[in-house]
């Protein structure tokens, strides 16, 4: 569930980093190669799993299943801090600098 | 246990080369006259396609660290490692995890930077030619 969820969530970013403009100047693209870096590093992880569990792995119980989803859902919430804290520190449109120096920047 | 650290340690050598290709890059000569002609197709930088296969190194590692906290495999205090204080089988355990999936993912994170890269080399030569063709 941790790798599906990863992997949708690389998608959706790849999906607006190309579709539109102020995303790519938001660092979407970033966020992307975060989740797709993720996503692969997950990947080897289940087939590793696969290879020592083999059929069982397709069969999850219930809790182990809600507890890879919860842990998918937070690790896409971290990834979206993530890329926050970048984009509000690079402040790529000039938004935080403009609202912490506005007076200044007018002056 | 701690395979995300391989996948790190690749990332924080990257990082550095990016580093030093960049300050290249930098000291690169200008050949008189660059920069004049609007219509030219530039090459992305090297250090930008590094800066790629470093986001998805960092940004990976970052996320799997997080899952290895969630399963308690990593604390936020010193020895960071849960392994390292059960003793010295499950250090040989951690190990040979980090060796064989830790390494696999190094590997396959910078076989599809690779391909990346491939990709758009092919997309820059294109965009060459159709600019010669145009000329």
């Amino acid at each position: 569930m941790t790798l599906l969820i990863t992997v949708f969530a690389a998608l959706a970013a790849t999906a607006i980093w190309y579709c539109s403009e102020s995303a790519r100047r938001l660092r979407v693209g970033f966020l992307s190669l975060m989740f797709w870096g993720a996503g692969l590093m997950w990947l080897v992880d289940a087939v590793f799993e696969y290879a020592e569990l083999h059929e069982k792995f397709f069969t999850p119980s219930a809790a182990d299943m809600l507890n890879d989803s919860y842990l998918g859902v937070s690790v896409v919430a971290l990834g979206l801090v993530i890329w926050l804290v970048t984009v509000l520190v690079q402040d790529p449109n000039g938004v935080v600098k403009a609202a912490l120096f506005g007076k200044k920047v007018n002056q | 246990m701690a395979c995300f650290i391989v996948p790190a340690l690749e990332a924080a050598a990257v990082t550095v080369i990016k580093k030093i290709v960049e300050k290249k890059e930098a000291k690169a000569v200008v050949p008189s006259g660059a920069g004049t002609d609007f219509n030219a197709v530039e090459k992305i930088p090297f250090s930008r396609k590094l800066g790629w296969l470093s986001n998805m190194l960092w940004g990976g590692s970052a996320l799997l660290a997080f899952e290895h906290v969630w399963h308690g495999e990593v604390t936020p205090w010193f020895p960071f490692l849960t392994a390292v204080q059960e003793g010295p089988e499950a250090v040989s355990e951690m190990l040979g995890e980090m060796a064989t999936a830790g390494v696999t993912m190094a590997i396959l994170v910078t076989a599809v930077w690779c391909g990346l890269v491939a990709v758009s080399s092919a997309f820059e030569r294109r965009a060459r030619r159709a600019a010669e063709a145009a000329k």
